[in-house]
C-alpha cells in the first residue's frame, strides 16, 4: 500500500473524510427507515450466491435472449481480448470518437488508453468521470470516482480544460459548464460505450443505474452501443432486480432509488442504437469461482458502501491502494483478478474492524476473505529456500513455538522482562515505558509508547495467591 | 476479573497450560501455526463449566474460526469438542450480562470514564450496550459517551506495524475523541485496543489512563484505583 506518499496530502484526506461522512449519513438514514433491511440483505446474498453456483447456465441464457432480441454477445477471456473486441467494434462503427457511461470495468481493462493508442477519442460523460478525465487523474472510488476532489479543485480543472476563465464556483455553475461541454458530444458522437450494473438472463436485458441522465443519453442517442460487463454481473430473473435495486442505491448513494434506471434489451427498429454488442469479460473471475472461501467476492454489486465505512480508506483515499478497485472490496478483488504477486500488500491494508461486512448489502464477509488471502500470501512467501530467510515468518514461527509449551511461555515472559530492560525508561511517575523499538516494531513507537511488562504477571500473581491462601 | 467473579460467588480456576488463542497468527496469515494453539485451548478448557475471557477479540477468534479450523484438521474428536466447548466460552462482560443476567456487580468507581467499543466485541460478538449497562450500574462513575463509538482505534494486530502510518492516523482520531470527553480514563473489553490507545495517550502526556472494564468492576468502596496499571499477559 503506497499510503506513505499520500498520507501527507491533507487536502485529499480532508475531501475523502468529508465526502464519506456525507454519504454514510445519507445511507444510514435510508437504511434505518427499512424495517426489512436485514431480510433484504439476506435475499441479496442468496440471489448472488445462487447465481454464482449456476453462472455458466445464466450466462448462456443471457446470450440466447440478448441475441434473440437483436444484440451480439462477445466473450472476452481477459482484458486484452476485451480491448481487441471493442476496438474492432468501434472501428466497424466508422467513428473515431466514443461517448462513455461511467464504468469501472472499462477502467479495469484500461480501455481509454487503448482507444487513444489507435486514435479514437473517448469522452467520459459521467460528471465525476469527466472531472477525472480532464484532470488526467484516476478514479478513487467505485461509485464516486472524483470523491477526492473538492469544488474549488473541480472548478480549476474546468477553467483550465474547458477554457472558461470566468467560471463561477457554485455547484450550479459547474454542472452547467459540464452540461454545455457534453451536450454537443451527445448529439454528434455516433458510438457509445457503457458498463452494466446487471445483465438479466431471463430477458437478455442490460441494466444501468445512474444519477445524472447522461447515461440515458449514451444509451439512446448513438447508432452503435457497446456494453462491457464482467461475467459476475448476471442475475437470473427480472424480478431479482426488485431486491437488488433496493439494496444498491440505498447502499451506494443513500438514495431510495436511482434517478435514472435504464434497462435496454437488444435492438428496436427505429429507436435507439441499431447495432448493439455486449462484451462479457472474465479476466480472472471464473478462476475465482474455484476458491470456496474467496468466491463470495464475486457477489459484489459495486455499491462502494464498504469504502465509505472503511477507516483505512477514509484515511488514505482510493489511490493509495494502487488498484482500480480500492477500499475493502478492492483489497480482496484486486489480488484475485490480477496475479497474487502484484497485490501482496492489499490483503494487509485492513485492521479487520468489520465495518465493511456490516454495511455490505449482499453480506460479503470481507474480513474473512482478507484473512484467507493473507494465508495465500504467507504460503507463497514462506515457500522454498527464500522462505527460510523471511524475518516475519521466522518471528511468527518462533512465537508459535513458544505458545505451544507452558514451559517456554513462562521462560519467554521472564526473558522478555530482561530483554526489554535497556529500552525501558522511567516516565517520571515511577512507571517504566518503552519509547523506541528497533526494526519493523519501530512503526509502533513512531507515535506510541509501550508500557513495560508488568513486574508480576497474572500467572505469577495467581500462583503466589494460591500458595498464600494454601489452595 | 478474578476478583469480580469470586465476589459474585463463583469458583475461578486458571489452567496453567494455557497460552494464546492463535488470533495473531491466524489473522496475519499463519493459519498452520494457529492450529496447534486451537488443540491446546481445547485440551486446557474442555472440562470447564464456563470459560470467561477478558478479551473480545480472542473470543471472536474462537467463535468465528475455531469450528472451521477444527473441520480442516479433520479430527472428528476435536471437531466435536470444539462444537461442545464454544457455547460455554464467554467474553467477560457477556458472561455477566447474558449468562448471569447481571448489570450491577457492586462496583464503586468515582471517576470520569469513557467506553471504547472494540470492533470484535461490537461487530463479531454483538455485545451491544452490555458493557455500558455494566458501567452505568457502577456507583460514583461519571460515564461519558465518546464520539464515533463504532470507529476502529487502528490497532488491528500486525496492521499497527505493517501499516503504521494509517494505523497512527486512525489512532489519532480515537485519542482526540477520548480527549474531547475530558474523561480521566478510557475503558474497553479488550486489552489490545487499550494497549494501542494508552501508547498514544502516554506519548502525548495527556494524563488520561486506560483501564480494562474488569478493573472498574473490581473496584469497590475504599478500593478505587484509577491509576492502577493495566495487567498485561497471562
Amino acid at each position: 500500500m503506497a499510503a506513505r506518499s499520500l498520507m501527507g496530502d491533507t487536502q485529499l484526506r480532508k475531501n475523502v473524510r468529508h465526502a464519506t461522512d456525507v454519504i454514510q449519513a445519507k445511507r444510514r438514514r435510508v437504511v434505518d427507515e427499512m424495517p426489512d433491511w436485514q431480510a433484504l440483505r439476506e435475499s441479496g446474498r442468496q440471489i448472488r450466491e445462487h447465481t454464482m453456483l449456476h453462472l455458466e447456465e445464466y450466462l448462456e441464457e443471457f446470450e440466447r435472449n440478448c441475441t434473440a432480441a437483436g444484440g451480439t454477445v462477445h466473450w472476452a477471456p481477459d482484458a486484452a481480448a476485451a480491448r481487441e473486441i471493442i476496438l474492432r467494434l468501434v472501428k466497424a462503427s466508422g467513428s473515431d470518437e466514443v461517448i462513455k457511461i461511467k464504468s469501472m470495468t472499462t477502467e479495469e481493462i484500461q480501455l481509454n488508453r487503448a482507444l487513444e493508442a489507435v486514435g479514437v477519442k473517448a469522452y467520459e460523460t459521467d460528471l465525476a468521470e469527466l472531472i477525472i478525465q480532464l484532470g488526467q487523474d484516476q478514479p478513487s472510488h467505485i461509485v464516486v470516482p472524483a470523491l477526492h476532489k473538492n469544488r474549488q479543485q473541480i472548478r480549476a480543472i474546468f477553467q483550465r480544460e474547458m477554457n472558461l476563465p470566468e467560471l463561477g464556483e457554485t455547484a450550479q455553475d459547474l454542472a452547467d459548464a459540464a452540461r454545455r461541454f457534453l451536450r454537443e458530444k451527445f448529439l454528434r458522437v455516433k458510438t457509445g460505450v457503457s458498463g452494466a450494473n446487471f445483465l438479466i438472463a431471463e430477458t437478455g436485458g442490460v441494466c444501468v443505474v445512474e444519477s445524472e441522465g447522461n447515461g440515458r443519453m449514451c444509451l439512446t442517442l448513438p447508432e452503435t452501443l457497446i456494453t462491457v460487463a464482467g461475467i459476475d454481473k448476471v442475475v437470473p430473473r427480472f424480478q431479482d432486480l426488485e431486491v437488488l435495486l433496493q439494496l444498491l442505491p440505498r447502499s451506494a448513494t443513500g438514495e431510495r432509488m436511482n434517478p435514472y434506471n435504464s434497462i435496454w434489451t437488444g435492438v428496436r427498429q427505429g429507436d435507439g442504437p441499431q447495432s448493439f454488442h455486449v462484451v462479457l469479460l472474465d479476466n480472472g473471475r471464473s478462476s475465482m469461482l474455484a476458491d470456496e472461501e474467496a468466491k463470495q467476492t464475486l457477489n459484489c454489486i459495486r455499491c462502494g458502501a464498504c469504502q465509505n465505512a472503511c477507516p483505512v480508506y477514509r484515511q488514505t483515499g482510493g489511490h493509495a491502494y494502487g488498484s482500480v478497485y480500492a477500499g475493502p472490496i478492492g483489497a480482496i478483488l484486486t489480488p484475485q483478478l490480477q496475479q497474487m504477486e502484484h497485490a501482496q500488500s492489499l490483503p494487509y491494508a485492513s485492521s479487520l474492524c468489520g465495518a465493511c461486512y456490516e454495511v455490505c448489502p449482499v453480506k460479503i464477509n470481507i474480513p474473512e476473505v482478507l484473512i484467507h488471502l493473507r494465508n495465500k500470501v504467507v504460503k507463497q512467501d514462506t515457500a522454498g529456500v527464500a522462505g527460510l530467510f523471511n524475518a516475519e515468518a521466522a518471528a511468527m514461527k518462533t512465537m508459535a513455538m513458544i505458545f505451544r509449551s507452558e514451559r517456554r511461555f513462562r521462560a519467554a515472559q521472564r526473558l522478555g522482562r530482561v530483554a526489554e530492560g535497556p529500552l525501558v525508561r522511567n516516565d517520571g511517575s515511577g512507571e517504566g515505558w518503552i519509547g523506541w523499538l528497533p526494526g519493523l516494531l519501530g512503526g509502533w513507537t513512531a507515535v506510541r509508547d509501550l508500557r513495560e511488562m508488568p513486574k508480576q504477571t497474572f500467572r505469577e500473581w495467581w500462583e503466589e495467591r494460591g500458595t498464600r491462601d494454601g489452595q | 476479573m478474578v476478583e469480580v467473579l469470586e465476589r459474585l460467588g463463583h469458583t475461578v480456576d486458571f489452567p496453567a497450560g494455557q497460552t494464546c488463542c492463535g488470533q495473531m497468527h491466524y489473522n496475519t496469515g499463519y493459519q498452520a501455526e494457529a492450529m496447534p494453539l486451537l488443540e491446546r485451548f481445547v485440551a486446557q478448557f474442555k472440562g470447564s463449566e464456563a470459560v470467561v475471557v477478558p478479551s473480545s477479540s480472542c473470543v471472536a477468534m474462537m467463535r468465528d474460526h475455531y469450528p472451521k479450523m477444527a473441520a480442516e484438521l479433520a479430527e472428528p474428536g476435536l471437531k466435536r469438542d470444539v462444537a461442545e466447548l464454544l457455547p460455554r466460552v464467554y467474553e467477560f462482560s457477556e458472561f455477566l450480562t447474558k449468562r448471569l443476567g447481571l448489570t450491577d456487580v457492586g462496583a464503586y468507581y468515582p471517576h470520569r470514564v469513557t467506553y471504547h467499543a472494540s470492533c470484535h466485541g461490537l461487530r463479531n460478538l454483538g455485545l451491544g450496550d452490555g458493557p455500558q449497562q455494566l458501567l452505568k450500574a457502577v456507583r460514583g462513575i461519571d460515564l461519558v459517551e465518546i464520539q464515533g463509538l463504532e470507529q476502529c482505534c487502528g490497532f488491528g494486530g500486525t496492521f499497527a506495524v505493517k501499516n503504521a502510518e494509517v494505523s497512527s492516523a486512525m489512532l489519532a482520531e480515537k485519542t482526540n475523541a477520548i480527549l474531547n470527553t475530558r474523561a480521566e480514563a478510557c475503558t474497553a473489553c479488550d486489552n489490545s485496543c487499550l494497549m494501542h490507545i494508552e501508547g498514544a495517550l502516554h506519548r502525548q502526556r495527556t494524563g488520561v489512563r486506560t483501564v480494562h472494564l474488569a478493573e472498574i468492576l473490581a473496584s469497590t468502596e475504599g478500593g478505587a484505583r484509577v491509576a492502577a496499571p493495566v495487567k498485561v499477559g497471562l
